[in-house]
């Protein structure tokens, strides 16, 4: 069930547990991936839930220590960001999404995952899903947080894109990002991720 | 006033257009003769019976007996508001939340009315009371079951986004915003639309009821108009309370989207 890491816990992870899944316990260091991995309906997307505290739940998490009950909701979340398998738009445009002072790091991130600036002004229902789901990445990075939880975020996208995905988030876990990834493609966690966990019948393992 | 007083017969000959109805639909196969019939013989008990128990409460003038109808009424309103919406709040909540509301809105605006504008003596006066708060409660239920109806579709609806948001450390308050918006301006909605066609495309009804009993025009005009300030107070104080209500039921204290609290 559990998986430890000698370095200095980022998120920590401490009988996390709702009536759909866990308990879980396990601890995600600073600058670590750790995916994981199940088959569908292990309750991998509801780990990822509770860790934002979107969903009600027993346990705890904290982040550098800081319980998720000892700060406001939005701080916790800004802090450490889910992203849907389907992200969802609640604007016309991309640009909408985007508050001016993150401008600038949305205009590093675009190119890095071979996106035009032209995007952010396209209606979303006229962009493809792979621009979307790239788009949802830099949605998510543009927040700075400091532990990203990212559920399938390459499943639409084509070999060059995943390349570029999987380059961007080395390089912000070269910055001390932590991730927790929950994907099904085995090469992408064995490249990207330090520890791989499975999920299955609601206890996490190492694989 | 004068009004022309009317009998059982002339009460007889417009009956003479319901059994029009019933040969129409006999006539071109419709189906619904025996529902218009039962409907007809319905309505008319149902008056009846509300004219012999206001009779006798306006004659008692009592204010237990109109505290009685006024809070019949109000939880026959709240009742409506409650089961319109397709969407069910576990733990009673449609209908605590259409109570609060309907109750805080009625009496709100009617209080208003008997205190400032009409002024019977004594406050409480039957006559007045029970049918202010009688159309009031016909605006405030539209309103607060729109509303109502409103949040609890739209959160099932918007709830991919409203989370998109909350996920990115944006407030409850400012995700779930443009969704409690549009529910609150469905509210409020009809009775804008009253107002705009009050006197041009429609006569409203009080007006048109107490130029049959022989009120002057201009005095049956100043009461529609204090009507429908009344109703239009009454909708916005309904619609953002069933709103608000309903967003609170819907959420908790960690901000969270709580749509596992609703039922299909």
């Amino acid at each position: 069930m559990t998986a430890t890491s000698t370095a200095p816990a980022r998120l920590s992870v401490r009988a996390l547990r709702s009536r759909f899944g866990g308990p879980f316990t396990f601890d995600v260091a600073a600058g670590e991936c750790v995916a994981i991995h199940g088959p569908s309906g292990a309750g991998k997307s509801v780990l990822l839930r509770m860790l934002a505290d979107l969903d009600p739940h027993d346990g705890t998490a904290l982040l550098d220590g800081l319980a998720t009950a000892s700060m406001p909701a939005p701080a916790w979340r800004s802090a450490v960001v889910y992203q849907a398998a389907e992200p969802a738009w609640w604007d016309d445009t991309a640009r909408a999404h985007f508050a001016p002072a993150a401008m600038p790091a949305v205009g590093t991130l675009l190119p890095a995952l071979g996106l035009a600036s032209a995007v952010l002004d396209t209606p979303i229902e006229r962009l493809s899903t792979g621009e979307r789901q790239r788009l949802a990445l830099v949605r998510s990075l543009a927040r700075g947080p400091r532990v990203l939880l990212l559920d399938e975020p390459t499943a639409a996208l084509d070999p060059d894109a995943v390349a570029r995905v999987e380059a961007l988030l080395g390089e912000h876990l070269g910055r001390g990002l932590a991730i927790v990834l929950v994907t099904h493609a085995e090469a992408q966690a064995r490249r990207l991720a330090h520890r791989i966990l499975r999920l299955e019948h609601g206890r996490l393992d190492a694989a | 006033m004068n009004a022309i007083h009317l009998d059982a017969w002339d009460l007889l000959a417009a009956a003479g257009l319901i059994v029009l109805d019933a040969a129409l639909s006999l006539w071109l196969r419709l189906g619904v003769h025996r529902q218009i019939l039962v409907a007809a013989v319905r309505m008319v008990a149902q008056l009846t019976i509300v004219g012999l128990v206001l009779r006798h409460v306006f004659a008692g003038a009592s204010p237990a007996a109109t505290l009685a109808v006024v809070v019949f009424m109000v939880g026959a309103a709240a009742r409506e508001v409650a089961t319109r919406p397709k969407g069910r709040l576990e733990r009673w909540m449609n209908y605590r939340i259409s109570a609060a509301v309907v109750a805080c809105a009625g009496f709100a605006t009617v209080l208003l009315a008997l205190t400032t504008a009409v002024r019977p003596t004594p406050w409480y006066e039957p006559r007045y009371a029970i049918p202010l708060m009688g159309i009031v409660l016909g605006s405030v239920l539209n309103a607060a079951s729109l509303a109502l109806d409103g949040v609890l579709d739209g959160v099932v609806r918007e709830r991919a986004r409203i989370e998109a948001r909350l996920a990115l450390g944006t407030p409850l308050r400012e995700a779930i915003g443009p969704l409690v918006r549009s529910a609150t301006r469905r509210g409020m909605l009809p009775v804008a639309n009253q107002m705009s066609a009050a006197g041009i495309i429609t006569l409203p009804g009080i007006m048109t009821g107490q130029l049959l009993a022989g009120m002057d025009p201009i005095d049956a005009v100043k009461y529609q108009i204090l009507l429908m300030f009344l109703l239009a107070g009454a909708s916005g104080l309904a619609s953002c309370g069933a709103a608000l209500l309903a967003v609170r039921a819907l959420s908790d204290e960690r901000q969270r989207l709580r749509t596992d609290r609703l039922r299909g």
